[in-house]
């Protein structure tokens, strides 16, 4: 007991081990705090799917960030609601989605969306503000390949 | 011209690899003209390359539709200021930007050090003109912008009305001038590490372009973030969106750059750690720039898969190998000269501030990579939403912003109790008071902003305190009036106040930040005309619809815009009115109807906005045109009918019956959709960054050259007398 006091004493006084204790204290809260990161991102985060994907499994409740484009001819708007359907990029599968709120200026047929979605009873509900569109600007090298 | 600007790309491709010889022959074996030679092959790339962007910025102000990239991306229709900016819209032109910035702005580097580091500068020049042969070699080989059309069309696609804001004319150079302005201290920082010439010279020949490309990158930011916020759909003033977080990082280990090297120059410290900040901004500006092109994650900004990922991919692996490489062989060389005597002095907060910075970065860059970490882990992609960012982004801006008011005020080396009472007890007295005051005045709904509120006073009053401090001293010294006194404390000290300007602005914008985060009120409501909605405490009523059709100056048909009259009110009293409208553009797929075309092309939201000091009220409107459809479906059909017609006959028949339709839109107009919005305080988010941004000039403004001074001269005098006296 003794000598650890005797050696904690030590090591506060000898300036090299004092800062070889602090590079310690501060790593390890580093290592710390980043743990607590890498651990939050994976537990908070949303697992993108397809429509594909979710029409064939998808657990109510939990949310899924739904990639895929919009089904042409497929809007419907009450209100401040919008219906329409959800189709694979590239593929024919669908998944009906109810969107509450407003849509972004490049929504339209056949545009390709993002959403998080929780899936209620047969349809798929949009999260709050989660719905973008991408917007077909700048670059179009897509439509070149 | 075509000829002349594809020539001008290839001679530049030369000229820049020659230039690479010929620096780093010179710098070897070679001597000094073939350094010279280097240097002027810069030049010459710089100015290659400006007559080629201006060959192409010609080519769209002419309409020139032989040229495959001025036909999708600009039309006859598109306005002469948006087919200006429309250069920068396209993959093919924004590359060449990007190039004709860092051209000229290697060239005024190395004009400016042509007599000094001459031992450093042919490296920097060498990779300078390293990143120009990249990207040249992108626009001589995989996208270049004198590419033929292979039919020549009468009329283009034009610019996606999505970029038709102001801001498209300075948001867009203004992030290219702050990711090009960064690679003059990372190529400088390259020349020092291979030359071993690690001393604080090669920081100070940088400071002005390092601080440039800080306050360029800034103001790039901060527009895109402005753009952001009058769009409807982009997630308001921040989204954590993938390209915006992209142009975040390098700005904060910029930032963390800019304190660190303050610790260096003074105390010789932190040199590892000083060139490490360095290269990651260089390499962080580059992954920007992958990130917008490569469509490697999904973005609001996708700007659609492309063949340039792998090149910059090879680029980027390039750049961090040869980085970690020229670190670690001259490790031995970096060692501090001084230790860190305290940790309450100066250098620890700056240390910590550049933890807290280097901290966030790596949240951002966690959370945008996040996709491709999770499909590289798990097997499935997944992403964080903006709840996952703020949880970490808050507590740390909170610990910044504490921090940018401690530096100023606490000493360099070791900070005793009595410097820290004297220099912090009053500003801490004004934060813990405003914090008071805002419970008692009932501002209670979040934590978090009223710490930032608390903290923003003190950073406030240790600033304040210091300029009051400065000023009193100086008027004792010298009988200045008072503003006098502060302007010429200022004028001889810019850099430091300049910072200290800048911390003021930084705590102003979290202010904004924190206050229209945490209170802000949002709805989405349909009205009928006269109907009212509540809102924040503001009622607002659908006064009236509006219907106009917009002609270009060429006489073409441009858009439709339908919208509305938003009266506001408060407390039954009345604010203002608002207008808000959609514009629809014609779409160019001949498929389509002449009259539906106009319906199913793109459509842009004109948000209204009433902006104030303690709120701003936003709205937008989505009409609503399902209504119109009949009548769109018959005027289709009338026009088959009109094929005959002259083009100019049609065309006038057009534009009277798209009239017609508005006319009636706004005579018996549907229910439509709003969002309606009431922010407190973001216009502080504005008034915070100009704040940043005065203190960026006044700290970049070059000093001037002294006169003798007054105050030189009274000391000088009183001095000898005291000498007399003894």
């Amino acid at each position: 007991m003794g000598r650890t006091i005797r050696h904690g004493i030590m090591g506060l006084v000898d300036p090299a081990r004092k800062r070889k204790f602090r590079f310690v204290i501060a790593l390890t809260c580093a290592l710390l705090l980043a743990s607590a990161l890498i651990y939050t991102s994976f537990s908070a985060s949303s697992e993108a799917r397809s429509p594909s994907q979710l029409a064939a499994a998808a657990k109510p409740g939990q949310v899924y960030e739904l990639t895929g484009k919009v089904e042409p001819g497929s809007i419907s708007s009450r209100g401040t609601t919008h219906s329409f359907r959800v189709r694979d990029r590239e593929g024919q599968v669908s998944v009906p989605v109810s969107y509450t709120g407003a849509l972004p200026d490049p929504f339209r047929d056949g545009r390709e969306i993002i959403v998080d979605v929780r899936k209620q009873g047969a349809t798929f509900v949009g999260e709050r503000d989660s719905l973008i569109t991408k917007c077909p600007s700048k670059f179009t090298a897509e439509e070149k390949t | 011209m075509l000829s002349l600007g594809s020539g001008c790309l290839w001679l530049a491709l030369g000229v820049a690899l020659y230039g690479i010889g010929a620096s780093l022959y010179g710098a070897g074996r070679g001597g000094r003209a073939w350094v010279d030679s280097g240097r002027r092959a810069v030049y010459a790339t710089a100015g290659v390359v400006l007559v080629a962007f201006g060959v192409l910025e010609a080519a769209f102000l002419r309409s020139d539709f032989a040229l495959s990239v001025v036909a999708g991306h600009s039309s006859t229709t598109t306005p002469t200021f948006y087919r200006a900016t429309a250069v920068w819209s396209s993959q093919e032109g924004s590359l060449l930007l990007w190039v004709t910035l860092l051209g000229l702005w290697s060239s005024l580097m190395l004009f400016l050090t042509r007599r000094r580091a001459r031992e450093v500068a042919p490296y920097a020049a060498a990779v300078l003109l390293g990143f120009a042969a990249f990207f040249l070699s992108l626009l001589v080989f995989l996208e270049n912008p004198f590419d033929r059309a292979q039919t020549v069309v009468a009329e283009g696609a034009g610019l996606n009305p999505l970029l038709r804001h102001p801001s498209m004319m300075i948001h867009p150079p203004m992030l290219y001038s702050g990711y090009t302005l960064f690679a003059v201290p990372f190529a400088f920082a390259v020349g020092a590490l291979i030359t071993r010439r690690l001393d604080a010279e090669w920081i100070r020949l940088t400071r002005p372009f390092t601080l440039a490309a800080w306050l360029f990158l800034g103001i790039g930011v901060l527009l895109g973030a402005r753009w952001s916020y009058t769009e409807l759909g982009w997630g308001g003033y921040w989204a954590w969106d993938p390209v915006e977080n992209a142009s975040l990082m390098p700005w904060l280990i910029g930032t963390a750059f800019l304190h660190s090297v303050m610790i260096q120059e003074k105390r010789g410290m932190l040199k590892l750690w000083n060139v490490s900040l360095v290269l990651a901004t260089g390499v962080l500006a580059i992954l920007g720039t992958f990130l917008v092109r490569s469509g490697i994650l999904n973005s609001i900004h996708a700007f659609g898969a492309s063949t340039l990922g792998v090149p910059f991919l090879i680029l980027i692996c390039g750049l961090i190998a040869g980085s970690v490489w020229l670190v670690l062989s001259r490790a031995s060389e970096l060692r501090s000269e001084n230790r860190l005597d305290s940790l309450l002095s100066r250098e620890a907060v700056f240390l910590l501030n550049n933890l807290v910075l280097v901290g966030l970065c790596f949240v951002i860059f966690w959370g945008t990579f996040f996709p491709l970490i999770s499909e590289a882990v798990t097997g499935s992609e997944a992403s964080v939403g903006p709840p996952w960012f703020n949880r970490y982004i808050v507590p740390l801006s909170l610990v910044l912003v504490l921090l940018s008011g401690l530096g100023p005020v606490i000493a360099w080396r070791r900070a005793t109790a009595a410097n820290l009472r004297r220099n912090v007890a009053r500003p801490a007295a004004v934060g813990v008071a405003t914090a008071v005051v805002l419970v008692v005045a009932g501002v209670t709904g979040s934590v978090g902003a009223l710490l930032m509120f608390s903290l923003t006073a003190f950073v406030i009053a240790t600033v304040g305190q210091e300029l009051w401090r400065g000023v009193r001293a100086r008027r004792a010294m010298s009988s200045d009036s008072l503003p006098r006194a502060l302007v010429s404390l200022v004028g001889r000290n810019r850099r430091r106040y300049g910072g200290y300007t800048v911390h003021v602005g930084v705590a102003v914008l979290f202010a904004g930040v924190a206050a229209s985060s945490a209170f802000q009120h949002a709805r989405d409501v349909e009205l009928q005309v006269g109907q009212s909605a509540k809102v924040g405490g503001y009622d607002v009523t659908y006064l009236r619809p509006t219907g106009n059709l917009e002609a270009a100056s060429n006489g073409r048909l441009e858009k439709i815009d339908l919208g509305a009259v938003m009266r506001i009110k408060r407390d039954g009293e009345l604010v203002g009115d608002l207008r808000t409208k959609r514009s629809f553009f014609p779409s160019a797929d001949p498929t389509l109807g002449p009259v539906s075309r106009f319906f199913e092309g793109e459509a842009t939201s004109e948000v209204g906005l009433r902006a104030g000091l303690r709120r701003d009220v936003w709205s937008a409107i989505s009409p609503n045109v399902r209504d119109l459809r009949k009548q769109v479906a018959e005027g289709d059909r009338v026009f088959e009918g009109a094929k005959a017609l002259p083009a100019e006959q049609r065309e006038l028949a057009l534009a009277e019956a798209l009239s017609g339709l508005t006319r009636s839109y706004a005579a018996n107009p549907p229910p439509a959709t709003f969002r309606l919005i009431v922010s407190p305080l973001v216009s502080w988010i504005w008034i915070g960054a100009l704040i940043v941004f005065a203190g960026g000039l006044i700290a970049l403004w070059p000093p001037l050259r002294r006169a003798p001074r007054p105050v030189a001269a009274r000391y000088a005098a009183r001095v000898a007398r005291e000498l007399n006296r003894a």
